[in-house]
């Protein structure tokens, strides 16, 4: 069915085992078995009376080396919950996974249509995963809008399980569709189709709960994700451990979702079709340690208040909501008790200014946004790059221009971090790759800051804070250690204080606290004297102080490691990325590499500076090409920097790009045309 | 703004606020008074330079800090509420004053002023109103008077004025008043009421830039008007004004007017209705402040004060009460490993 699909498979019946390699084959064994074996069955393969006496010679447990699943319903399906607790169980049962939700920017757009879908795509499996999949092999579509939105991404013949209770006239008639697709042939020739009445056997299940239709329906999620947990081989412990603490003021309600749970699960074991067939996807061979499953947004604020702890300077976080951003002051603002002070600003003006009067008194200031909102901090970080004060601006990009695509990821900014502001206004910028770089990147950028007293932008995106990947969990004793420039008493024995004398190494400014004796002294936004920081508008002290500026940013190239290059050291193409196009850019280098392809690949999470190997590296290669998800920003950079003839692969649609894109881009420019 | 110094042996004197930076305003600019002022009131209250921040945005008011030998911070055009609040939060202790002017704090920056005020950040706000822009060289304000003749406008401003009184009690500021550059006996009394005050003291005053837009309060400033043309509020005492103290505002109905009674009979004004100010009453400090010439008298002295917690305070109450709640390792590793394995947890051999 596909390559993944048609990993090893091991079966019960010797028949299959010979078919085992043709997917097709595969598909039409198991409607035929379907046909002979299950009574109550149509050859559409709808079941709604479970049989209980499967044979249990025609059970085959395909065993797979990962998998891609979506689940797509409307967005008060529950939809993300449900692939939120697959997730859980499937790091649980060992698996490398990575997962994407996706969904709609409308609250609650109207129900049943396509704005309205909400979808969870997880990526999982026995080897490494780098990414979330390009399509998914097995989609569940709890109504008509989830299938229609949905179905053209699906591998042709994977599996699609449909709600039959939600394909009602109105609900076809909303998104047009004229056959209803759970009674449609066709679909069910193309694809391998399974269609339950997942509303009537929840309410089948609950009949005596007492409990209202309302909230009944609304456990429908859960009696599929019993199926797909049955289906998958995944325990269900922990969902129940969880329900009964999410819901602990109302036990019947957690009591109410697990008798689904496990009514799905009983189901799909009874049933004739999901009993023919059910996946094995064995443990990773992940490296020894202890993990958990983590988001970037997650991993963000494990990293600032990592760095808040470890530079035992407290943490002023100022933000304005903005989606993908949000999240981070809400998680934030559960964690006061490690020092960390939230503030919910009035604008997005306000929350950066904030956090820059913060940094003034002496806090690791904070201020989080995505595009829109970075476009209004700007002139204040411009302030950030004149007062030389540590500060961390991050820039959870989406896609724009404008209010765009909120929900939508996108890697447009790199330009406005870089060069966003009037003036010379240099500034350090850093970038994650994937929830593990956001923690310890986030980390870094705090470290930067408070070392060489400069405005850090840390650039994440939508993709990298919603999507999921087992986090092999670090010891804090490992991190880097955190240094500040406070001073206490005056750095002139000849006079009064130099708010501006430097440090020789970093070129970082001291920095007095207000309430600190004898330090009294006042910065602006007025260009400086050169040691002492008055106002000074000299031709030669403002090139100097221009000069300087500059000249303290390239410094921090000190703090990168020597770029990592994944592959040989040199050849016919090296592929360069930055941001979370990472697990996609990994997984097309080794497509490529299996296919004899000499493509070697650098991955960037310092974009001012750049590291100082890189232009070196760079010119050891044939062909450079730059995916990104923006018009080609990077590779501008590199093209007038390095003057190498970089190439990009630029797409905006506000997805992640696909590893086979990157591959057909490989192939294009290396192969003899 | 009230935080006094408990170690309050040193004595200070109008030089240990003044900083070696050369005061570069137009020579007879009413911000020297105004400079003057508050570096003599300083001095009075035993507490040390550093243990202040002035923070100001853009502006001819906004070069104050630079000529005050405290800690002090120069921003950007109407944010200096925004980087003040995270001064204020940051270093509670400290006594935190902003510095804005009539542009800069209701045109550009009227948003933060807005939040300052009804969050109750702990500091003194001092608008320098005079009016017009001086700084870009004489435009209009968004307190000019309708029809003003500028740069911008050479047939006439066209918009409403706003009132910086009314505007600072409908934002719930806890804490307004009203003072003039030229009268520094009540500046310094002003000044005084709004560094005592606990929370945000917003005190508007007016302001005389002589080169844009000179003379814009003469109707009420002038030595010789004074006395006719302001009314001094003062909490508990009748709403009496004239030269001859024979005037006072009193009530018809939900409306103001002007009575006349026998020359400083306060038995008569009590009897003509002439109101007893009560600077406790938002009712009555929303009505005064609406007051204006040339119908009215210019109320002038604290219009409003209100204790209600501040937002310094109630901001790190709730940072104590975390700590409390959800208590964590003292070790900073402990404490953060801790954190990393909150949640669901597998361990791989």
């Amino acid at each position: 069915m596909t390559v993944q699909l048609q990993a090893d498979i091991l079966c019960a019946d010797s028949a299959f085992r010979r078919a085992a390699h043709i997917s097709f084959c595969l598909l039409f064994a198991i409607l035929i078995l379907v046909v002979i074996y299950s009574p109550g069955f149509t050859t559409k393969e709808k079941m709604s009376t479970p049989s209980p006496s499967a044979p249990s010679s025609s059970h085959i447990t395909q065993e797979l080396e990962s998998i891609v699943v979506r689940f797509a319903g409307d967005s008060g399906d529950g939809m993300q919950v449900t692939g939120d607790r697959f997730t859980t169980e499937s790091a649980l049962a060992g698996n490398d996974l990575a997962t994407l939700p996706d969904f709609p920017a409308e609250i609650r757009a109207p129900a049943g249509t396509i704005a309205g879908v909400s979808g969870f795509q997880i990526h999982f499996g026995s080897t490494d995963i780098h990414t979330p999949g390009d399509k998914p092999d097995v989609l569940v579509a709890m109504n008509p809008a989830a299938l229609k939105a949905n179905l053209g991404d699906l591998k042709k013949g994977g599996v699609v399980i449909l709600n039959e209770d939600a394909f009602t006239t109105k609900n076809l008639n909303r998104v047009d569709y004229e056959i209803n697709p759970c009674e449609d042939d066709q679909l069910g020739i193309d694809y391998r189709k399974y269609v339950v009445p997942i509303t009537k056997l929840t309410k089948d299940a609950l009949a005596d709960s007492g409990l209202s239709s309302r909230e009944i329906d609304r456990c429908k999620n859960f009696f599929t994700l019993g199926i797909m947990l049955w289906m998958f081989n995944r325990p269900s412990a922990s969902t129940i451990f969880w329900l009964e603490k999410k819901f602990a003021k109302r036990p019947e309600i957690a009591q109410a979702n697990i008798t689904v749970l496990k009514a799905g699960m009983t189901y799909a074991e009874a049933t004739e079709v999901f009993s023919q067939h059910s996946f094995k996807i064995k443990p990773a061979k992940l490296s020894a340690g202890s993990y958990r499953s983590l988001n970037g947004t997650t991993a963000t604020t494990y990293g600032l208040v990592s760095a808040a702890r470890k530079s035992q300077r407290p943490m002023f976080f100022a933000a304005y909501p903005i989606t993908p951003a949000s999240e981070i002051l809400h998680q934030l603002s559960a964690q006061k008790q490690f020092g960390v002070a939230t503030f919910q600003a009035e604008d997005e003006i306000a929350a950066v200014c904030a956090a820059i009067g913060a940094a003034y008194s002496g806090a690791l200031a904070v201020t989080s946004s995505s595009g829109p909102g970075i476009a209004l901090k700007l002139e204040a970080m411009s302030l950030a790059v004149m007062v030389e004060l540590p500060l961390v601006i991050i820039d959870v990009q989406r896609a724009g221009p404008s209010t765009g695509m909120p929900t939508k990821t996108e890697q447009a900014d790199l330009f406005q971090a870089l060069y966003g502001r009037p003036g010379e206004s240099p500034l350090c910028v850093l970038a994650a790759s994937s929830p593990e770089t956001a923690f310890t990147m986030s980390y870094e950028a705090c470290r930067i800051a408070l070392k060489y007293m400069t405005p850090v932008v840390f650039l994440s995106d939508g993709y990298i804070a919603n999507c999921s990947q087992p986090w092999r969990i670090p010891d804090a004793k490992d991190l880097p250690a955190m240094e500040n420039r406070i001073i206490s008493e005056t750095n002139n024995p000849e006079g009064s204080y130099l708010p501006y004398a430097r440090d020789p190494e970093t070129l970082a400014r001291p920095w007095a606290l207000p309430g600190t004796p004898g330090l009294a002294h006042r910065v602006g936004g007025l260009e400086k004297q050169v040691n002492t920081g008055n106002v000074n508008y000299q031709p030669d002290n403002h090139q100097e102080m221009t000069r300087l500026r500059e000249e303290k940013i390239a410094k921090i190239a000190a703090e990168i490691p020597p770029t990592k290059i994944h592959g040989e050291e040199q050849g016919d193409l090296l592929i360069v990325g930055w941001g979370g196009t990472e697990g996609t850019l990994t997984k097309a280098a080794l497509m490529a590499q299996e296919e004899g392809l000499s493509v070697s690949r650098v991955h960037l999470f310092h974009l001012n500076p750049l590291p100082s190997d890189l232009g070196e590296i760079l010119s050891r290669f044939k062909n450079v090409l730059i995916p990104e998800i923006n018009c080609g920003q990077l590779s501008q950079i590199i093209r007038a920097k390095y003057l190498v003839d970089a190439k990009g692969l630029n797409l905006v649609r506000g997805l992640p790009l696909k590893a086979e894109e990157v591959l057909e881009e490989i192939r294009r420019i290396i192969l003899p045309h | 703004m009230a935080n006094a110094s408990a170690a309050a042996t040193a004595n200070y004197t109008k030089k240990d606020f003044e900083s070696d930076q050369e005061v570069r305003w137009c020579p007879g600019c009413g911000d020297y008074s105004i400079l003057a002022n508050v570096q003599r009131f300083l001095p009075t209250l035993n507490r040390a330079p550093e243990e202040f921040v002035f923070v100001s945005g853009i502006g001819c008011s906004s070069r104050f800090p630079y000529y005050m030998n405290t800690y002090g911070f120069h921003t950007i055009h109407g944010r200096a509420p925004a980087i003040a609040t995270g001064v204020a939060l940051t270093q509670p202790d400290l006594s935190t004053w902003i510095i804005s002017g009539d542009g800069d704090a209701l045109s550009i920056g009227g948003n933060h002023l807005l939040h300052l005020l009804r969050r109750n950040v702990d500091c003194v706000f001092l608008l320098f109103n005079n009016r017009i822009y001086g700084l870009t060289k004489g435009q209009y304000s968004p307190t000019s008077e309708v029809g003003k003749v500028t740069k911008s406008t050479p047939l006439g401003s066209l918009d409403h004025p706003v009132k910086p009184l009314p505007y600072a009690l409908g934002s719930q500021a806890s804490f307004v008043a009203r003072t003039l550059d030229r009268d520094a006996k009540h500046m310094g009394k002003i000044l005084e009421a709004a560094y005592q005050h606990k929370g945000c003291s917003f005190v508007e005053i007016f302001q005389n830039c002589n080169i844009f837009n000179d003379g814009a309060w003469d109707y009420m400033a002038e030595r010789s008007l004074r006395a006719d043309a302001q009314v001094e509020l003062e909490h508990g005492k009748l709403m009496i004004f004239g030269k001859d103290r024979d005037k006072g505002i009193a009530l018809e109905g939900l409306k103001p007017k002007v009575v006349n009674f026998a020359a400083g009979d306060e038995q008569a004004a009590e009897d003509a209705g002439v109101l007893r100010y009560d600077d406790s009453s938002i009712e009555i400090a929303l009505l005064v402040s609406q007051l204006d010439a040339p119908e009215f008298p210019t109320p002038m002295g604290v219009l409003y004060r209100e204790n209600r917690a501040t937002f310094d305070d109630v901001f790190h109450a709730q940072l104590a009460d975390a700590k409390k709640r959800f208590p964590i390792s003292d070790s900073v590793d402990d404490s953060l490993n801790e954190l990393y394995r909150s949640g669901d947890v597998w361990d791989v051999e």
